[in-house]
């Protein structure tokens, strides 16, 4: 189980960097071609090259359009959303030192669709706040609510889960109590198929957003992976290590809490990404951090990409939401990883 | 010089719990804190690693002020052994003991081979270097005991601060740990329950009350029967079988039945 590399080793590094951009890429190749529309291999290509690069190949408008604005944003966007939500899972399961953390349990995507409900159906904020804003605004409130509680009801990993999930209720209840009585109808059935998540609306500006936020929050994230490793035993070993133990948490949830509100706001909720995601990470690369953030990213990423795929082919004629879809394979997959990864007794 | 507090004060919840100890503590010596149960001696002990913030007193290191360190020289310096430090993350020992290497190192430093030395001889001198590989929940509780005390040496520390080290241990490994902890040859605190083993391997011995410290000094000047009768109210009857070698002997009365 021991990484023991004296120096980096970095041919072997650039191995599993190159590997996983090309599992990426595949990932995103599948997704840009498969469908309602059936598209072949090189037409896509010479739409990638075409919208990509600026060649002009001949390919159908309808085609380029369909492949470059459609889909591609659409995977590019999924592979962020799964990668961040990932990655946030990761940092929350070291931080909080409980294997269930995550966004979605601890009730940040709760908070953030409350947020979010609140600018789209009250108007609150006008347009200053933005959908973005008020999910960030959501999100940071229940994590100060979940926190709170957390530690006045005497800390302890196991307070913070039990304070998620009545922070979570909390939110849920009051994102139901708006969209039931102040929103119209039309408005509800949009809300409630956001709340599920959604990759359907996706262009590219919403890509411009979330990827200097993704790749911002994730050198955040691995500037303290050394930090996060001193974790294991607890906050208090982590300081007598050297850790300024404060100002890791606050950095660091408030990384989460963005992370995740951006994607929220752009995609809706999706569940169990956070969560199986570092398990299976974990599972393939070991617990050292400077391994895992990496790792949960590309999964992360590579897991959404084909999830949203399969949410486009499962049923004919229909999307289904990506968080249904998230959850039906991710409950398994993580009932297998919780068995295989069982204590010896 | 090495630490030292001067009337240093915490308290919890409204309630004093380490109320204006003054103590010295000797370089390369080791010293135990005695008391019952909560007299204050984990609270005095993380005071002194700075993990809590003292109300009012300085807790200091060669004369200078703890509070003013920065975190990382600290740790550098002075290591702590929590009494039962457990986790959920899957790691191996060796993964254990490379933490006590985080002090030493940047954001994105490398491993070196500094660092890879310093957790080969810290293995080996707590006589783990053969379960370098091994997974930690695979270890007995004096075998993590010895991997927490590997990665406190790895920090390359000359203060050692131990909470009750002992505990939970069966007394093989008890006095396993002890002698470990006194060959080191670095400036140890140890907060302790036994007080045959607190005799037995500690240079000075304090011991607190109430959260203040009521004696300090050699265990055969502290450890008297008046003293152990006033502060844990036991009765006892101290026996030397050799020179220096004393033998706390606690006095219970059995009732008449017991051995009928």
């Amino acid at each position: 189980m021991s990484h023991a590399v004296l120096k980096p080793n970095w041919p072997a590094r650039f191995a599993l960097v190159l590997a996983s951009l090309v599992a990426l890429t595949l990932a995103v190749t599948v997704a840009v071609t498969v469908g309602e529309m059936a598209i072949p291999l090189p037409v896509a290509f010479r739409a990638l090259g075409n919208g990509l690069f600026g060649l002009d190949l001949p390919v159908s408008a309808i085609q380029q359009g369909v492949i470059f604005d459609y889909r591609l944003s659409r995977a590019l966007m999924a592979a962020l959303c799964g990668g961040a939500l990932a990655l946030s899972g990761a940092i929350l399961q070291a931080l909080l030192r409980n294997p269930l953390a995550e966004p979605y349990i601890l009730g940040i995507s709760a908070g953030a669709s409350t947020g979010a409900v609140c600018v789209l159906i009250l108007g609150a904020g006008g347009a200053t706040l933005g959908l973005s804003g008020g999910a960030f605004l959501g999100s940071i409130a229940t994590l100060a609510i979940v926190a709170l509680l957390a530690s006045g009801t005497g800390g302890g990993s196991d307070r913070v889960i039990l304070a998620g999930v009545a922070g979570s209720q909390l939110f849920n209840a009051v994102t139901a109590t708006i969209v039931t009585t102040l929103a119209s109808a039309e408005q509800a059935r949009g809300v409630m198929f956001w709340l599920l998540g959604n990759f359907g609306g996706v262009r590219w500006p919403d890509l411009w957003v979330a990827a200097p936020v993704a790749l911002i929050g994730f050198l955040v994230c691995m500037m303290h992976a050394k930090a996060l490793d001193a974790f294991a035993f607890g906050t208090d070993a982590a300081a007598s290590l050297g850790v300024a133990v404060t100002r890791v948490r606050l950095v660091l949830l408030a990384t989460t809490a963005l992370l995740t509100a951006t994607m929220v706001a752009i995609v809706g909720t999706v569940g169990f990404v956070g969560l199986v995601i570092p398990h299976a990470a974990r599972f393939l690369v070991g617990s050292g951090h400077a391994r895992l953030l990496p790792a949960c990213l590309v999964v992360g990423a590579i897991f959404m990409v084909l999830a949203d795929v399969l949410s486009r082919i499962l049923v004919p004629q229909q999307i289904l939401p990506i968080g249904i879809v998230t959850a039906l394979f991710g409950a398994p997959a993580f009932a297998i990883i919780l068995y295989r990864a069982r204590r010896a007794p | 010089m090495t630490l030292a507090t001067h009337e240093v004060r915490w308290s919890a919840g409204g309630q004093m719990i380490v109320d204006g100890v003054t103590l010295t503590v000797e370089p390369n010596r080791v010293l135990g804190l005695i008391g019952p149960n909560g007299s204050g001696k984990s609270s005095l002990l993380r005071l002194l690693c700075r993990l809590r913030k003292v109300a009012s007193g300085v807790v200091t290191l060669d004369a200078r002020d703890i509070a003013d360190l920065p975190r990382r020289e600290l740790a550098r310096r002075l290591a702590f052994v929590e009494q039962q430090a457990a986790t959920e993350v899957q790691l191996s020992v060796c993964d254990v003991v490379r933490l006590g290497r985080t002090p030493h190192r940047g954001a994105f430093a490398s491993w070196t081979e500094v660092d890879e030395h310093a957790v080969d001889i810290a293995l080996k001198r707590v006589g783990l270097a053969a379960r370098h590989d091994q997974p930690w929940h695979t270890l007995s509780g004096g075998e993590r005991q010895r991997v927490h005390i590997a990665r406190a040496l790895a920090q390359e520390p000359r203060e050692l601060i131990l909470d009750e080290p002992t505990n939970h241990l069966d007394i093989q490994h008890q006095l396993a740990i002890l002698t470990l902890v006194r060959r080191l040859g670095l400036t140890c605190v140890v907060a302790l329950h036994d007080l045959n083993l607190a005799s037995l391997f500690c240079d000075r011995v304090g011991v607190l009350a109430g959260g203040r410290l009521v004696a300090f000094g050699t265990p055969q000047e502290v450890l008297t029967p008046c003293l152990i009768a006033e502060v844990f109210g036991v009765e006892v009857v101290i026996r030397e079988s050799t020179p220096g070698r004393r033998h706390i002997e606690y006095v219970v009365e059995h009732e008449a039945g017991d051995h009928a």
